[in-house]
């Protein structure tokens, strides 16, 4: 079941960042720049101030959780870094380039799969392909084997109905991979699913990121799933959003799910509730 | 009175008695016959009612110019068939290229309002004054402008009379967007073009199916009005032909060819659902 494709994918990704003039590692000039992002919202009953002159880098192959409390703006930012959406002010910039629209460096894995029910799982994750006007021969052969990493193998022609929860959200996981992006931007792809599955495409998304080292923007207002998949986690504050404080998370990898129950988790979860909520240290025995 | 029957009835007895009725038209497929035997049962109550209402009205004495008996029908339909198929053909002709006409410009309306609200306020109104206005009023005077011996203004009273039902039907389809899915297309560098082509079209697609639908039948109700109104030719025509001749046999044979129209209408859709349409249940 456990392939190591990582050589294919590493290979592409060089000669990607070769082809487009940069390479990122740690140290060098960072993948994502997020640079005074401001955003407002109208709507009926006035304007939202969504974010408020955040600034943000994220290097080449990292990790990043964005979390935050409901409607604190992090999606808003996702999607900002998508291009799907405009910023009131400031920018955003990948790999020193402005973004302005939909970008194909970059891949968005949403928190419904939005499988396309008339089409079955292979065609859905031929989709990019198709909207894109690309051939996807040549990328058929990592596809299969993603859809055998992600146990899909035998389900191609099955409708999304046909399909869990999980198995759709897996099929959407391999759709954004299907065409290697650099970047993949998930905005609370596991918020939809049950505890037991949402362990099981976490440790997914651990294996697929240190298999294929790309660089993972990903949103959440699960703190566990925050700390057990990130590098870094960044807390954003209540709306408008602004940075509230920012958690490297230097635990070995490969992660266990086990492992969220010992105490230094346990400590980092802790902390990082408190800062969401405004607490002290000292006022944790107090409730 | 049973070979008379079964030559001039299209019953299913064939198929019942092969077993295998699961093959042989988009009907089976539908979810009420599972099995032979409900096909047969279905088949059987069909032929028992025909029976009943023939020995009804051979016990009662009714007069052929009253209520003629199924054998009857059934016979004027095999013998004057060929008087009858000219006529089929001039209302199938009518319908299609009227139905053409209307559910096209139809199609384009919905696609088009469904993306300009304003034009929507501007034509939901004369929308309305189609739907709710019986068409077939139009013939007369429709007729008293192109002639009498044309038939223009039955294809044009078909068309208005679709156009609007395969529109409203698609419009509703067309506003169901998922912006998921939107923003998934869009995130892949899709163009408005293909959101429409790639997205919303499909997504619309089981509600433009209903429309056609809808728009088919309104079309052939109709057509057959306006044959009754203003036409020497058409099943209509020789509805009223008939009935002021006293041939009811004739008469009747004539709703049965109409009904059987409608129902291959309906069927036709009903497996362009099952094909098209069919993720949606």
């Amino acid at each position: 079941m456990l392939r190591d494709f990582s050589t294919l994918w590493v290979a592409g990704m060089r000669a990607d960042n070769a082809s487009s003039g940069f390479i990122s590692r740690s140290g060098e000039a960072p993948l994502i720049t997020v640079d005074h992002a401001s955003k407002f919202y109208k709507t009926g009953s006035g304007a939202v101030h969504a974010l408020d002159n955040l600034t943000l880098d994220i290097q080449a192959g990292e990790f990043v959780c964005i979390l935050g409390p409901s409607g604190c703006g992090k999606s808003t930012l996702l999607w900002a870094m998508s291009g799907l959406h405009g910023l009131t002010s400031g920018e955003i910039r990948l790999g020193g380039s402005l973004m302005t629209g939909p970008h194909p460096d970059i891949g968005m894995i949403f928190q419904d799969a939005n499988l396309l029910p008339w089409k079955n799982l292979w065609q859905n994750i031929l989709l990019p392909f198709e909207i894109k006007r690309i051939d996807p021969k040549p990328y058929i052969p990592r596809i299969r084997e993603l859809l055998d990493e992600v146990g899909l193998t035998g389900f191609e022609s099955k409708m999304p109905r046909e399909l869990s929860g999980g198995m759709q959200q897996r099929a959407s996981i391999v759709r954004c991979l299907s065409y290697d992006p650099k970047v993949i931007l998930m905005d609370e792809p596991f918020g939809a699913l049950d505890a037991f599955t949402r362990d099981e495409m976490n440790l997914l998304i651990q294996k697929i990121w240190m298999e294929t080292g790309k660089t993972i923007v990903f949103v959440t207002h699960n703190v566990t799933e925050a700390i057990f998949l990130a590098n870094r986690v960044i807390v954003l504050s209540a709306r408008p959003g602004r940075i509230a404080d920012i958690f490297p998370i230097d635990l070995a990898r490969p992660r266990t799910i086990d492992e969220t129950f010992e105490p230094a988790f346990i400590e980092k979860v802790l902390a990082i509730k408190r800062t969401i909520e405004h607490r002290p240290a000292s006022a944790t025995g107090a409730g | 009175m049973a070979d008379n029957l079964r030559d001039n009835i299209p019953t299913f007895d064939d198929h019942a008695a092969g077993g295998d009725v699961n093959n042989w038209s988009a009907l089976s497929q539908a979810p009420m016959v599972k099995s032979g035997r409900e096909a047969a049962i279905i088949v059987g109550i069909f032929v028992a009612i025909i029976a009943l209402v023939q020995f009804w009205l051979e016990a009662s004495g009714t007069k052929s110019y009253v209520f003629p008996k199924p054998t009857e029908i059934g016979s004027a339909l095999w013998n004057n068939f060929d008087l009858f198929w000219p006529h089929l053909l001039s209302t199938l002709r009518v319908l299609f290229t009227g139905y053409f006409i209307g559910a096209a410009v139809g199609l384009v309306l919905a696609a088009t309002i469904t993306q300009q609200p304003f034009i929507e306020k501007i034509i939901t109104p004369y929308i309305l004054l189609l739907v709710t206005t019986p068409m077939i009023a139009l013939v007369p005077l429709l007729s008293s402008k192109l002639g009498y011996d044309t038939c223009a203004p039955r294809i044009i009273v078909v068309a208005l009379a679709s156009g609007p039902m395969v529109m409203i039907n698609a419009a509703t389809g067309f506003r169901r967007t998922d912006l998921g899915k939107i923003a998934l297309a869009r995130s892949y560098g899709a163009s408005t073009l293909q959101i429409f082509t790639k997205i919303r079209f499909p997504l619309a697609l089981p509600m433009i199916i209903v429309g056609l639908l809808v728009g088919a039948i309104f079309g052939l109700l109709t057509a057959v009005g306006a044959e009754m109104v203003g036409s020497s030719e058409g099943l209509g025509n020789r509805l009223v032909y008939y009935s002021s001749r006293v041939q009811m046999a004739n008469f009747f044979a004539i709703i049965v060819i109409l009904a059987v129209v409608g129902i291959l209408d309906y069927i036709f859709f009903y497996w362009i659902g099952r094909k098209w349409a069919s993720w949606e249940a």
